[in-house]
């Protein structure tokens, strides 16, 4: 089993009353790309702020890069984007990189050619000598993940990263969370754009009223494939050796539907039909969609209107 | 320590920045043009009295020089709440914090850094504008107020208190609430010290024990009591026949128990710190 950056058992955050996140159990692997997905008010920014340690659980226990929850060598080594990222704006954004270099003990040279860097990375060295009140909100969102990244931090905190970015912007940030899988850093994504989290995490867990509920690998095992064909002389057990490739939901007319675990399956079901002498007119194959499955597990109750 | 310095460093960028410096040179600037103004009248005006006495011009330029140094009391105080007050409420409100204290470093460290980078810029307020009062007193009337040393440090310590008392409430309240705070709490000791005075010039007890207890809830203007009276010749002292002459002063435990004051406060502000959700 890889090494594990984020485990956490039975988290819970109560605010008096009111119960923010009722019970987190998770863990996230060394270099992988986590998606954090759940509806508003499902206890998602809580739950991050506990593993950053700036919300104490009120029961439950973590471990963040092998150490306790908040620990300070800990946080060493990470990096966090915040939802709403602000900072003092009559910084410039190179100052903002120094500044929060100079937090995890960089200094000099290294410093300045790291604050580069990433300013080259985040398409922001023309725009680096001006305070940041001056910057667009795209702007301000990519030097705040430069600032998250300013140490080569192991697990990266990214909350809502794509949030005020138009579609280049998003295609930015989607190549360095890509190349941060490459260098082999945990990337930790909160965010409500599905079609983000599809392109870029390998695994997501879903969060409803403060609880993981559901677990999905996005990679080619484990989010399935559905599949209609359409045939003539589909027996009964023909119908049947279909249920030991995959699941079949539904057959009718002479129309199959069912779901396999993955693309790899599609050849085995056309060789058994053809064995069978089945004339087989169509068959389609399309992957559930993380917006179908955020659907599936969320329950029609956590849509408004 | 490092943290801390860093932090420090930061605050002093901001208030040059945020000309937050050059405002108060501007305002300390023309503090110190009025003052000097109206010093300069008023040597003039005592030069054509030739029946005042030596010792009667000496007391009327300590009472002047000891009314600048009042008055950059009172702007220092305001300088002490105002500049810090929403420095930690605000940023906690605005989620700034959030990127700092998910940094490996101490909350402590971002109160202790702030608190330092803040006093400093107080620090360099206050000595600029008491120098300023003091060198124009001395070039304009050739008059030097006793005792600097020991009354501008007490003044620095009455600047110190309040500025503690805003930072460790920016820890728990809200900027508005906290500025109430802060400044409700001077003027409580500013009534309460009246209070003493009254209540020792008349021999009242009860009214002399209502102004302690409330030099001991805020200590700021008994601090500025013994600083005045530490500035001031034996004669007006005994007499008590100028506006800044307390009937009653504060003793030395008095300032022992302002610096207690500001490590207690400052202590509880980062207990609060500690345990807040950010």
């Amino acid at each position: 089993m890889p090494e594990a950056v984020v485990e956490t058992r039975g988290l819970r955050k109560q605010f008096g009353e009111k119960v923010a996140v009722e019970e987190l159990t998770l863990r996230v692997n060394a270099g992988e790309v986590f998606g954090f997905l759940g509806p508003n008010g499902a206890g998602k920014t809580t739950s991050l702020k506990m593993l950053l340690g700036l919300v104490e659980p009120t029961a439950g226990e973590g471990k963040v890069l092998g150490a306790p929850i908040g620990d300070r060598r800990a946080r060493a080594r990470l990096g966090f984007l915040p939802e709403h990222f602000r900072f003092q704006e009559w910084l410039t954004g190179r100052e903002l990189l120094h500044f929060h270099g100079q937090l995890f003990g960089m200094r000099g040279p290294s410093l300045d050619a790291r604050a580069d860097e990433l300013l080259a990375r985040v398409d922001l060295l023309d725009a680096a000598h001006r305070p940041i009140r001056t910057y667009s909100k795209g702007m301000m969102q990519r030097v705040g993940l430069a600032q998250a990244l300013i140490h080569s931090p192991a697990l990266v905190f990214l909350d809502e990263p794509t949030s005020g970015l138009d579609p280049l912007g998003r295609l930015l940030v989607r190549d360095i969370i890509r190349e941060l899988r490459e260098q082999g850093t945990a990337v930790f994504l909160n965010s409500h754009l599905l079609g983000e989290v599809e392109a870029t995490c390998d695994r997501v867990v879903f969060v409803k009223e403060g609880r993981t509920v559901h677990e999905l690998s996005l990679g080619s095992e484990g989010a399935g494939v559905d599949v209609e064909l359409r045939a003539a002389g589909l027996d009964a057990p023909a119908i049947e050796a279909l249920a030991n490739i995959g699941t079949v939901t539904e057959s009718r007319n002479g129309t199959v539907r069912m779901r396999v675990a993955s693309d790899d399956r599609l050849p085995e079901i056309v060789r058994l039909l053809v064995a069978r002498n089945v004339a087989l007119y169509e068959i389609k194959a399309a992957r559930k969609s993380l917006e179908a499955w955020f659907l599936e597990v969320m329950g029609d109750e956590q849509r408004p209107g | 320590m490092r943290a801390i310095l860093v932090m420090a460093r930061l605050t002093l960028h901001e208030a040059v920045r945020r000309r937050i410096l050059t405002a108060a040179l501007i305002c300390g600037g023309a503090f110190l043009a009025l003052f000097g103004t109206g010093l300069h009248f008023m040597v003039r005006n005592l030069g054509r009295h030739n029946l005042m006495t030596l010792v009667e011009r000496q007391v009327a330029l300590n009472m002047m020089t000891l009314a600048g140094l009042y008055a950059t009391n009172f702007l220092m105080v305001m300088a002490a709440v105002m500049l810090p007050v929403d420095t930690l409420s605000g940023e906690i409100h605005s989620g700034v914090i959030q990127t700092l204290a998910a940094k490996p470093i101490r909350r402590s460290e971002i109160v202790l850094g702030k608190w330092l980078g803040h006093w400093l810029v107080l620090a360099g307020y206050f000595v600029l504008l008491a120098i300023g009062v003091l060198t124009i007193a001395r070039l304009e009337a050739h008059f030097t107020l006793p005792n600097v040393q020991h009354g501008l440090p007490l003044m620095l310590l009455e600047g110190t208190v309040l500025l503690t008392l805003s930072i460790a409430g920016g820890t728990r309240f809200t900027t508005i609430t906290n500025g109430m705070i802060a400044f409700g709490l001077y003027g409580l000791a500013f009534i309460g010290n009246w209070v003493e005075q009254i209540g020792t010039y008349t021999d009242n007890s009860a009214a002399r024990n209502v102004g302690t207890i409330a030099s001991l809830i805020m200590p700021s203007e008994a601090l500025w009591q013994r600083a005045a009276w530490f500035m001031q010749p034996a004669i007006t002292r005994e007499l008590g026949n100028t506006p800044f002459s307390p009937v009653s002063v504060a003793s030395g435990a008095m300032v022992w128990w302002a610096a207690g004051y500001c490590a207690v406060v400052l202590c509880v502000g980062l207990a609060w710190m500690r345990r807040r959700a950010l």
